[in-house]
């Protein structure tokens, strides 16, 4: 072999390695998603889809596709190429694929495709939005309630708009609940790196610490194990996020705060197979259960009985319009 | 204060030296060296792998920096025999290394990309930092007082004269670019096995890179390289402590400001404006 040829075929051989994973052989419809590049094990966001998504494959026999995108770049390739295999819905996970769906959802009219936490604004794409705040403000109140020092944190992982809703809705619950909590939040950065550095995670939370916070809300993807780390190591308490993560670190994470976006995806595939799939958009708050704060066997003996209590009046209230969580989204004029 | 600032300084800057030490020492030799980050994604996972299949941080510790090494040989094989272009090769390497721990853990944890939590027992508290600072002395002693150093530096400034003198240029430098992938594989295993507690997908975010900004910053020298990673350091510690604190009028410091101000440093040595950072003569070329 030349210099040359071996040298080719040495580069190609190395660059050709993608981790696609393909599951499940059955009959019936067929999804796929695309996780951001978090991935589908990332404990929270995407694994959470990912569960509804393995839910749809036991439940309703379908034929499911993960692919995990290893950059942001990937979005518009990952989707034209799933777009072109026929997929009766192609479901693609958290607002950095937005501006790939919409680049190509218009190109394949008879395409479906859901978009989870941004809005496309496409006849054939289906917008899931949490409220997120709802269920931050929840666990605002109940950090505030379970703080003895009257500090609480918040870190989140990249400086995006989304994630300055949970900071907001969880900032007033704090404060509703205890007027004089103190709220430090920060920030892992502003590329998407910050969803996947967990020592970083670990110094902000170590600062925090500090600093005097005994409660830390985050929401960080891959990062938030950083966070858990330093709350184990200095004995204190962390929030997770998305997914149930209790289990983690039991007895340090006092909850969860829920998205249910494995619910959102399974009743998407229900209503395509039963011919019911329809554009536009949808909202899941704590009114529908999108959002909710976890209660389980890991964290039962943190919370107190009087902190619950005053906690489930605040959602009684929310849910009956009584109560008004801030909306970053609105402030600031995006959606 | 010393627990506010100086350690976060240090932790944040351990993985950096670490990783620039190797790039130092494979870049002087005259091979480039921009794979830190794929080198430093494989020590931290392997690390990780065999921590958590022994139980003991020391043999992960061992364990990552022997995986470091064997897959630095395959950039070694590329560049050093293939004669591959180093920028094109190493990235590919980047590449590589982002695939190798999703398609393992997919196999051995049934995750993608992630390995479970490490226990307590199989973790470092300190001595990934001690031990970044140790190869920092120790490079710095050899690079300026052993016949080591020497010819290393010569393999990269002026490889005929080395090789008249009965030295092989291609052992140094086959020497380079193991001591790199070793240097920046134990990097890794101090991020999964002390800074953080189990290899989560991406995990170096962009610390290779840094650390090779570090190398061209310190001027391809040992001590002002790990100056570099300490001004790092200080850059990542200042913009944690100062995120959201109003230090004058009403509005907060923009953290990202602050994030910049290393790499500002740097473009400016490397324009010449704060002495000459030049790069060994012979870099990047394989006669």
């Amino acid at each position: 072999m030349t210099i040359l040829g071996f040298r080719t075929a040495s580069l190609g051989l190395l660059t050709l390695l993608f981790s696609f994973l393909a599951q499940g052989e059955g009959t019936g419809i067929k999804v796929a998603l695309i996780t951001d590049s978090a991935g589908k094990n990332d404990k929270s966001f995407n694994e959470s889809a990912y569960r509804g998504l393995l839910r749809v494959e036991k439940e309703l026999g379908a034929e499911i596709k993960v692919v995990e995108a290893p950059d942001n770049n990937a979005y518009e390739t990952l989707l034209r190429s799933l777009s072109e295999k026929k997929y009766d819905l192609i479901i693609s996970i958290g607002f950095l694929q937005r501006d790939a769906i919409r680049k190509v959802a218009p190109r394949f009219p008879n395409q479906k495709y859901a978009l989870i936490d941004a809005d496309a604004g496409l006849p054939n794409v289906k917008s899931v939005l949490f409220e997120e705040q709802e269920g931050s403000y929840l666990v605002g109140a109940l950090a505030a309630l379970h703080s003895k020092t009257g500090v609480v944190g918040f870190i989140g992982g990249m400086d995006v708009p989304l994630i300055r809703r949970f900071q907001m809705g969880y900032e007033a619950g704090a404060k509703q609940a205890n007027p004089k909590v103190q709220v430090l939040s920060n920030y892992l950065g502003v590329t998407p790196e910050a969803w996947n550095n967990p020592p970083k995670a670990k110094e902000l939370a170590l600062d925090q610490i500090q600093r005097k916070a005994d409660v830390i809300f985050v929401a960080a993807g891959n990062s938030g194990i950083g966070v858990f780390d330093a709350v184990e190591a200095k004995k204190v308490f962390a929030i997770g996020v998305d997914s149930n993560q209790n289990w983690i670190r039991p007895g340090r994470i006092l909850t969860s705060m829920v998205k249910s976006v494995d619910n959102a995806v399974f009743e998407m595939a229900q209503a395509l197979k039963a011919g019911t799939f329809q554009g536009g958009t949808s909202r899941f708050g704590l009114k529908n259960n999108g959002v909710s704060f976890a209660v389980d066997s890991f964290n039962k003996s943190l919370l107190s009985k009087e902190a619950l209590k005053q906690t489930e009046t605040f959602k009684a209230e929310i849910i009956s319009g009584k109560r008004q969580v801030p909306d970053y989204y609105l402030k600031n004029g995006k959606s | 204060m010393i627990e506010a600032f100086l350690f976060p300084v240090f932790r944040s800057a351990t993985p950096l030296m670490l990783a620039a030490m190797g790039g130092l020492w494979c870049e002087r030799s005259g091979v480039t060296q921009i794979a830190l980050e794929g080198f430093m994604l494989i020590g931290a996972f392997f690390g990780a792998v065999v921590a958590l299949g022994t139980g003991s941080a020391w043999l992960g510790f061992a364990g990552g920096i022997a995986a470091g090494m064997l897959f630095s040989m395959i950039y070694g094989v590329m560049v050093l025999h293939a004669r591959a272009n180093q920028i094109v090769a190493g990235m590919a390497m980047n590449f590589l290394a982002m695939g190798i721990p999703p398609v393992l853990s997919a196999f051995w944890y049934g995750s993608g990309g992630s390995t479970p939590m490490l226990p307590e027992s199989a973790r470092f508290e300190w001595f990934p930092i001690y031990f970044a600072l140790a190869v920092v002395v120790v490079s710095a002693l050899l690079y300026s007082k052993s016949r080591f150093g020497l010819r290393m530096r010569f393999a990269g400034e002026h490889p005929k004269a080395l090789a008249t003198s009965g030295v092989s240029v291609l052992l140094k430098r086959w020497q380079g670019v193991l001591i790199s992938g070793a240097c920046a594989a134990a990097a890794g295993a101090a991020l999964s096995l002390c800074l953080a507690s189990s290899y989560s997908r991406g995990m170096s975010a962009g610390r290779g890179y840094i650390a090779l900004a570090a190398v061209i910053l310190g001027k391809w020298r040992p001590v002002p390289t790990a100056l570099a990673c300490l001004l790092f350091g200080v850059a990542e510690a200042a913009q944690i402590r100062l995120q959201g604190v109003i230090l004058w009028g009403s509005e907060a410091v923009p953290v990202q400001f602050i994030q910049m101000l290393p790499y500002i440093v740097t473009l400016v040595v490397l324009a010449g404006f704060v002495g000459r950072a030049r790069a060994p003569e012979f870099l990047g070329q394989v006669e």
